[in-house]
């Protein structure tokens, strides 16, 4: 597999080497097991097929806006406006069929094709306008978006949706959530797509160097255009099942989103500078923080109490990929 | 004082799967300059780290002025006056040529703990002096060219007192006269009693300033020598194992039709009026100094950068190339000078960077790569060009300087293209692959495709190409048959002399 470039690469060579590439590439997993031993320990009910289907639950949406993130970071940039993306495709979707009647086929376009729209124009803004940085075009749509929801509808929530558009975020098949079912399927045409197309391969090229992916006969406008049109895609997607799930259309909803997912891309080891992450590392890192959430609830600690700890793994959890580095760089066979 | 500055014994360094240096012993004399020999890989710069304490070696032991010592850091060794200059310039650009001068050091005025900039300018100006440069100390690193920052990086050294700067490849980005200058310097440098450890594959350079030569192969010294002993041959020998028969083997193709015809291309403050033929199975080989608008041109035919005029065909038809796209599109190759800024993505591995040009063909229904075809395709092409070590996996910034130069030039074989444009294909690689890469341009040629060689070295041009044509502040102001031209006649036309024209036969 080659999904990912890090530091020193198997060198085929001793077995002793080859352990330490898979401790190395499993490094967020065993983080998630560690934590979810001490969680089994501390709360006799976070081990119940219960507990755990609500995890994978609320995990659900911040892992479906963590992939089309990783995306962008894995060409070095960021989409800002996911959370806002989110909250007007779903108003949008809201208007659309609760209001004005119309089938919830059309909603559901409605609301995936605002997605693509505004993806789309961070995109074009990003490469058509040269626009320095991404950070400043999503963060430009993040304050549009988040002000037309608002505008549309005149800041007030939208409830009452058809039970089809709510099978997504709501429904069951057996004990296991649909959303978690979907976001699987997502991961797995992520994980084809960005090891075995060559966009998904140019995409880790533009962020490993973009000056020499552009010599290399690649349009890398078209690449970025590409990115950040599924990171709104995605965006929408999650949406979908936050108002199946909460059965309501806010315009204030996914406030802060966008953070959450960057943390699931980090913890899960895609690296800032781009060009580094991996599919499955991005699912492990959204898992980590539903479980963090999830055990600091059965623990009773308080939401304020949550945010600290939410921000400490984020920086310990980057602390020991720069640890791990270090050692791989002065690795002694 | 004892006789050796610096003495280092036994030193053996290994990587995951490389041992990179085995049992390495070396020592440099006060105010010596020693040169430092070996092919790509052999472990040069490894030595050189470890030495300045980037690396820390896993035996042996450094005696610095007869203590034993230990770098951790390159600060360490700073302190005990050694520095490294690498081919990599650690230039800030951003910053002034002063502040660059005096970084991590600058002066205070006294009771005050502002900066002292009146004071550090002048000690700044004293010493590019000494160096025989007469710049403007306050204006920005960026606004002066590598040949001047390399001085600047001198100057800092001497501002530092250094007993000892170990120089990585100084001159692989030197224009001629760049290089006269530098090596002027190294000498200068001996007599205030500094010693220099110079690494270089310019043979003639190495015996125009040693005073000694080590030799290292494979990661194990061979030997070292004085300059009296050592010639060109000699080294050679000692290097790669076995002498060479053929500095500049030649392709046996006649030329044929014409594959690229550029006609007054122009590029508002860089090309003027540019137009040439290229044929099938034929060399041309680009001179001029540098700065010459060497680079701009073949930039500029590739869609690297907008042309503002001009008129290019291939095989015959009118092209639009508006990108390295369309370039590519239409069978062109480029490999760019610089490779670490514009060939490598030095963060992943040799598959990715050299399939990078040619990843459609390995695709199945049109979207999916076939991981296994790629992987055979990699290997095969590692054989070929004998990349070392023969790792598909190893992340490309890991390897020597010449082993990334031929992941370059794999990636290119890859994309099947018919005009290849190679801009310096040979700097930072040893005498033996530099003949590898000739024979390969020779098999390019003989297998019908047409190459453009840009290079600074002219003992290079004149051997491999059929037709040299020479630049000159962005136009082309000489054309010579490799036949019947000398080293003179390019000169003059480079440097703006009477241009001699003569076709080829
Ligand atoms: N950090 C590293 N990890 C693994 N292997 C390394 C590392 N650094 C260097 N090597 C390997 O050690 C060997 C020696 O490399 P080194 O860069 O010292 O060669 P060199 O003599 O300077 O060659 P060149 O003339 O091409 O610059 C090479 O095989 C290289 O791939
Ligand atoms: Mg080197």
């Amino acid at each position: 597999m080659n999904a990912s470039t890090p530091e020193v690469q198997s060198h085929g060579g001793t077995q002793k080497t080859q352990l330490r590439q898979m401790i190395k590439k499993m490094g967020s997993l065993i983080g998630l097991i560690g934590l979810s031993l001490v969680l089994t320990f501390a709360s006799p009910y976070f081990l119940t097929i219960d507990n755990i289907m609500n995890v994978a639950r609320q995990s659900a949406i911040n892992s479906l806006i963590a992939i089309g993130m990783l995306l962008a970071i894995l060409t070095a940039g960021i989409d800002l406006s996911v959370g806002s993306i989110l909250a007007l495709s779903t108003v949008m979707m809201g208007i659309v069929v609760v209001k004005m009647g119309m089938s919830p086929v059309v909603g559901v376009l409605v609301c995936l094709g605002i997605g693509i729209l505004l993806g789309w124009l961070n995109g074009m803004m990003l490469t058509k306008m040269s626009l320095p940085h991404p950070f400043i075009s999503t963060l430009g749509t993040m304050n549009v978006a988040r002000g037309l929801a608002l505008i549309v509808t005149a800041a007030s929530p939208i409830s009452n949706f058809p039970a089809s558009i709510q099978f997504l975020g709501a429904a069951f098949i057996g004990p296991i959530p649909v959303s978690f079912i979907l976001v699987l399927v997502v991961y797995a045409v992520f994980h084809v797509f960005l090891n075995y197309t060559t966009v998904g391969r140019y995409i880790y090229a533009v962020g490993g160097n973009p000056e020499a992916t552009r010599l290399s006969g690649i349009n890398i406008d078209k690449v970025l255009i590409i990115v950040y049109t599924i990171s709104g895609l995605m965006a929408a997607l999650g949406g979908l099942v936050l108002v199946g799930r909460v059965n309501s259309a806010y315009p204030l909803a996914g406030l802060g989103y966008e953070f959450d997912a960057i943390a699931a891309c980090i913890i899960g080891g895609a690296s800032f500078m781009g060009g580094e992450g991996t599919v499955w590392g991005t699912l492990i890192g959204s898992m980590i923080m539903a479980v963090l959430r999830n055990g600091l609830n059965l623990l009773s600690v308080s939401a304020e109490m949550q945010t600290v700890a939410i921000g400490i793994v984020i920086i310990l959890a980057v602390y020991i990929d720069v640890l791990r580095h270090k050692a791989a760089a002065r690795v002694k066979t | 004082m004892c006789e050796y500055l610096l003495s280092l014994k036994g030193i053996c360094k290994r990587f995951p799967g490389v041992n990179a240096l085995t049992d390495v012993s070396l020592d440099v004399k006060n105010g010596e300059i020693h040169a430092l020999c070996g092919e790509n890989g052999a472990g040069k710069s490894t030595f050189i780290k470890i030495l300045t304490g980037v690396y820390q070696s896993n035996d042996g032991e450094m005696l610095c002025e007869g203590k034993v010592v230990r770098f951790n850091n390159t600060k360490e060794s700073f302190s005990l006056g050694i520095t490294a200059i690498y081919q990599e310039l650690s230039i800030l650009p951003n910053l002034t040529v002063t502040e660059n001068i005096f970084l991590g050091r600058e002066l205070r005025i006294p009771g005050f703990g502002l900066l002292d900039y009146r004071r550090m300018n002048q000690l700044a100006k004293t010493a590019l002096l000494e160096l025989g440069i007469d710049i403007d100390v306050t204006k920005t690193a960026s606004e002066y060219t590598m040949g001047y920052q390399q001085m600047i990086e001198i100057a800092r050294a001497l501002i530092a007192n250094v007993k000892l700067i170990i120089m990585d490849e100084p001159t692989s980005s030197l224009s001629g006269r760049e290089v006269d200058v530098l090596l002027k310097n190294i000498h200068m440098l001996k007599e205030k009693g500094i010693a220099v450890i110079y690494i270089s594959h310019r043979l003639e350079e190495v015996l125009a300033i040693a005073d000694r030569i080590t030799v290292i192969r494979d990661g194990c010294k061979i030997g070292t020598m004085e300059r009296s002993e050592a010639d060109e041959e000699k080294i050679i020998r000692l290097m790669v194992g076995r002498t060479l028969e053929e500095k500049f083997p030649r392709h046996q193709t006649q030329k044929g039709e014409i594959a690229l015809r550029v006609r007054n291309l122009n590029q508002r403050g860089r090309l003027k009026d540019i137009s040439f033929d290229l044929h099938k199975g034929e060399v041309i080989g680009f001179a001029g100094l540098v700065g010459a608008g060497r680079t701009e041109l073949a930039r500029a035919i590739f869609g690297a950068d907008k042309i503002d005029g001009g008129i290019i065909e291939i095989f015959g038809k009118v092209v639009k190339i508006n990108s390295p796209k369309d370039a590519i599109h239409h069978g062109m190759a480029f490999l760019t000078e610089d490779r670490k800024g514009q060939g490598l993505i030095l963060m992943h591995d040799i598959i990715v960077n050299s399939t990078l040009t040619g990843l459609k063909k390995f695709c199945k229904f049109g979207y999916f790569i076939d991981q296994k075809m790629v992987v055979a395709e990699v290997d095969e092409m590692m054989r070929e060009l004998q990349i070392h070590p023969a790792i598909p996996k190893m992340t490309t910034r890991l390897l020597s300087g010449g082993n990334q130069q031929k992941v370059v030039i794999a990636k290119w074989l890859c994309s099947k293209a018919k005009i290849f444009i190679f801009d310096e294909p040979t700097r930072g690689i040893d005498v033996g692959a530099k003949v590898e890469v000739y024979n390969l341009i020779n098999r390019l040629v003989n297998e019908g495709a047409a190459v453009i060689v840009i290079s600074s070295e002219l003992p290079e041009v004149m051997g491999i190409s059929d037709r040299i044509l020479v630049m000159n502040s962005g136009k082309i102001t000489g054309e010579f048959s490799c036949l019947e031209v000398t080293p003179e006649e390019i000169l003059k036309a480079a440097t703006g002399g009477i241009s001699h024209e003569c076709k080829h036969a």
